[in-house]
């Protein structure tokens, strides 16, 4: 591995000429050369079905891979509130210029200026592509399109699918990615792992396949890679993510070279419904647009925590999110509302079950909303998730106010990209929440259907052809040893978790040990000597992990044992890494809470003269003692504030 | 608690399944699939295979999962995916009986895993509305009456899990067609492809499913409640696209 400087050829200039001017200097492929050129894409949500289906469009050979079996399913299908956009259409001083400083200081100043305005300069450009497929959004009587609030923002910018706006827009791309199936510009793999890159010196020609089928593994060569294979809060082992979602493409990609950026930003979601039980497999996320009406309180006093909320007195409410933000009440972003919630349960106020000996939950209430709006109006806006929550706790929230509590349900870190969503990896791009780019240390709600969009179907297709435009298409017979060499190494890998010395413990049960130490460690709040602990317990049963772990059955064969095993092999790797950045950032700023760094009131305290900067990980051959690049972050445009939701 | 089950195990497509019994001990607070959780984690400790099955969001919007329970598709809550279905509710039931969706269009993988790439083909051959990325006009300029959009919205709401083949007589896939054709065929930008009944019908026939003759069995199971006037709308269009051609 070589020392080099981090550079993220973001484009200088008026802010806001310099996406038109990069799209201009990007060099193009001619129509009649494209079919010559295979791009693969790992993954098929939002990011990676939007930039296959533009890349088939453009007439490359695109080649998609999905774990799942139909890209329709990824996990980006269960974003419930809303897509941002800076449309306007409400007349209350919405610009791009404006989401583009809420997104920044909603990141609490840790992202590229530049990356962030092309976002909010892409996202009008996102809600027309989406209506032109047919995306149902809410519309007004009038028949124009319908907005509402999301947390992080005082203008009304987020388009929305009711509860379900995240499976509207994955259907449009996955439609759009159909189409270009059967126009045979996509070929299309369902129910396939990408197990490694297949490497030519520093550049990736490739990937490493299973097929989850029949456990073959398979080569496939290319001309560049895109992973879109979405963010690691599945390292928690309880969190919002769907069970197969996982790191491995990308923590393969980075033990290849790719620099991992801010691991340790992991986003903790406030409204998520409590964990009731030992066996419970993950945890269900309540859309932030529930706060748009619903209040958040819990009991003045420990003394009412066991009592019927309906019982509890409007004088013995603390409406504590009114109380301490009066400017943004409810509605302040997903790091803030997070921490206060956990600061009223850790002071004994909590409602609910009790998870090692504390009651971890709060109200989110409906009642004034069902008084002033009607039971009709609430359920029209909400009705999809007052079910939900109802089939998974048994109780009627139109009724009895729900019991919330944050989980781990993004994570704004990732690969490491350039402005070109170029990984340090020659020909290896990463889009949505696989990079790292546009979220800083804390994502706004509604900016993740955004990014995922923006980077697939606007960035990836104009930044890949410039890529293209450089190289002469990949002969896949000059390439053989390398495969042999990829091809290999996935073989020896399955062999070591196929037959572990002495087999005793299951894939999910060292998971689920591993996400308790990390949640402990490295979630809400995180503070030195427990991260300290953290990284030592992590490296001791990850050791017992490669020794212990059982599966049972054949690796050639269907077998997701050995899949979730696999995926827990780097999450144990991951898991580490993100203690180590915890560790290293010695200051407060969004999602990342150290409790060395915290006002009295429990507010962030952000040190930009030391760490204004992008952390980035290189691998280094040993998992325990990877190197740090920073890139410093320059901000030009916007002056750095104390994030203030007061 | 203590759950008997009888669950469908088979090795592969061409395999003979059969039914397992197993005794699992789930909290009445878990979900089906954590039960069916613990109960695997029992097997590989066991030194067994565990069973397959598929899932993944477990709240009830991939359509991943896919379980006949007690032989309703799904389970006995309405309108719910198997992912969301309780323990609670299952609690009396003396035997739960496990099977895997069963039609000649969604061959069986292994044991409660059956291939639903069919549905994938069907979208292909016409689900969708073909725009090129950047090419589309500004969103306000198309406005779409709010009821108009409302019923689109509840056709798209389909999640592809395919209950309404696994229940129906006639392993039909008219119910699924029908929401998209319903979803993409009333929306005024989805108007310019009359074929697109007809595509997508032919798409399903080929693919081994039956016909529909009303037995609208597939809108009592749909976890989406997706109705059958989905496909009185399709059968309209399709009606009007013949008498226009």
């Amino acid at each position: 591995m070589s020392e080099f400087e981090l550079e993220s050829h973001a484009p200088k200039g008026p802010l806001q000429d310099r996406w038109k001017q990069h799209k201009f200097n990007c060099r193009v492929v001619s129509p009649a050369n494209r079919k010559k050129y295979t791009v693969i894409v790992v993954g098929t949500g939002l990011a990676g079905a939007s930039a296959a289906a533009s890349l088939g469009e453009m007439g490359y050979k695109v080649k998609t891979f999905c774990f799942q079996d139909s890209p329709r399913r990824a996990h980006s299908i269960a974003a419930q509130g809303g897509i941002n956009a800076a449309k306007n259409y409400q007349n209350d001083g919405d610009s791009v210029w404006r989401l583009f400083y809420d997104t920044i200081k909603g990141g609490d100043f840790r992202a590229r200026e530049s990356n962030v305005f092309r976002l909010a300069e892409l996202s009008t450009s996102i809600i027309d592509q989406a209506v032109a497929q047919g995306v149902p959004f809410a519309r007004e009587y009038s028949g124009y399109l319908a907005n509402r609030s999301f947390g992080g923002a005082q203008v009304s910018r987020t388009f929305y699918a009711r509860g379900q706006t995240g499976q509207q827009l994955l259907l449009g791309a996955y439609q759009a990615m159909s189409r270009q199936v059967a126009c045979g510009t996509i070929e299309h793999r369902s129910r396939c792992e990408m197990q490694d890159l297949i490497m030519d010196g520093d550049r990736a020609i490739g990937i490493i396949t299973r097929d989850l089928v029949t456990g073959e593994l398979e080569s496939h060569l290319a001309d560049c890679v895109v992973l879109c294979t979405g963010g690691y809060s599945n390292a928690f082992f309880l969190s919002t993510n769907a069970k197969g979602c996982n790191a491995s493409a990308i923590w393969r990609a980075h033990k290849q070279g790719a620099l991992f950026a801010n691991p340790c930003f992991t986003q903790i979601h406030p409204t998520c419904i409590p964990q009731h039980g030992e066996l419970q497999s993950k945890l269900t996320l309540m859309s932030e647009s529930l706060r748009n009406d619903g209040r958040v309180w819990a009991p003045k006093n420990k003394a009412d925590c066991d009592k019927r909320p309906e019982d509890i007195p409007e004088q013995d409410r603390d409406y504590f999110l009114e109380r301490m933000y009066p400017s943004f009440g409810n509605l302040v972003p997903r790091d803030i509302a997070s921490r206060a919630v956990k600061l009223i349960c850790d002071e004994g106020r909590g409602v609910g079950f009790e998870i090692d000996g504390k009651k971890l939950g709060v109200y989110l209430d409906f009642a004034d909303a069902i008084k002033t709006q009607g039971l009709d109006t609430v359920r029209e806006k909400y009705g999809n998730l007052f079910h939900m929550y109802q089939r998974i706790t048994a109780e009627n929230p139109y009724q009895t106010p729900m019991r919330i509590y944050p989980a781990v349900h993004y994570t704004m870190g990732g690969l490491w990209v350039d402005y070109n969503l170029m990984t340090t990896v020659d020909g290896l791009f990463a889009g949505g929440e696989a990079n790292f780019s546009d979220h800083g240390a804390n994502r706004l709600g509604a900016s993740a259907l955004m990014q995922g969009l923006a980077d697939g179907y606007f960035i990836l297709p104009t930044t890949v052809s410039d890529y293209l435009a450089r190289r002469k298409p990949v002969k896949a017979e000059n390439y053989q040893s390398q495969v042999d060499a990829a091809m290999q190494a996935s073989k020896t890998r399955i062999s070591a978790l196929m037959n572990a010395p002495e087999p005793s413990v299951t894939p999910d049960d060292f998971h689920r040990q591993l996400g308790q130490i990390l949640w402990h460690a490295c979630g809400m709040a995180r503070e030195k000597e427990s991260l300290l602990t953290a990284v030592e317990k992590i490296r001791m049963l990850r050791d017992e992990f490669w020794k212990k772990v059982k599966i049972t059955g054949e690796a050639e064969q269907l077998n997701q044992t050995l899949e979730r095993a696999g995926r827990v092999a780097d999450f144990f790797e991951l898991a580490e890494l993100m203690c180590l950045d915890a560790l290293e950032r010695e200051e407060s700023c969004g999602c990342h809470a150290r409790e060395e760094h915290l006002t009295d009131d429990g507010e962030a305290k952000r040190n930009d003269m030391d760490y204004s900067y992008v952390a980035a990980w290189q691998y280094s051959g040993e998992v325990s003692k990877p190197t740090l690049y920073r890139e410093y972050l320059h901000f030009d445009f916007v002056r750095p504030s104390i994030r203030n939701y007061q | 608690m203590i759950f008997k089950l009888n669950i469908w195990r088979q090795a592969g497509p061409n395999a003979q399944g059969f039914f397992e019994a197993h005794e699992v001990d789930a909290s009445e607070d878990s979900s089906f699939l954590e039960m069916m959780d613990a109960l695997n984690e029992q097997l590989i400790l066991d030194g067994q295979d565990p069973v397959a099955f598929d899932f993944d969001c477990r709240e009830g919007i991939c359509g991943s999962c896919n379980l006949v329970i007690n032989g309703t598709p799904h389970g006995k809550q309405k309108a719910t995916t198997t992912c969301q279905q309780y323990m609670r509710d299952y609690k009396d039931e003396e035997a739960l009986w496990i099977e895997p969706w069963r039609a000649t269009a969604f061959p069986v993988i292994k044991d409660l895993i059956v291939d639903r790439t069919a549905f994938d083909r069907i979208i292909q051959s016409g689900g969708y509305i073909p725009i090129r990325t950047g090419s589309a006009c500004e969103a306000n300029t198309l406005p779409v009456e709010k009821d108009v959009a409302d019923a689109a919205f509840d056709a798209a709401t389909c999640i592809g899990c395919g209950a309404c083949v696994a229940v129906c007589p006639n392993a039909s896939a008219t119910l699924f067609v029908a929401a998209k054709v319903a979803h993409l065929s009333t929306l005024p930008q989805g108007q310019l492809d009359k074929k697109r009944p007809a595509k997508m019908l032919k798409a399903m026939e080929d693919e081994g499913f039956g016909s529909c003759s009303n037995y609208r069995e597939c809108e009592r199971v749909c976890p989406k409640e997706i109705k059958v006037s989905t496909i009185t709308t399709m059968n309209r269009l399709l009606y009007k696209a013949n008498k226009s051609a």
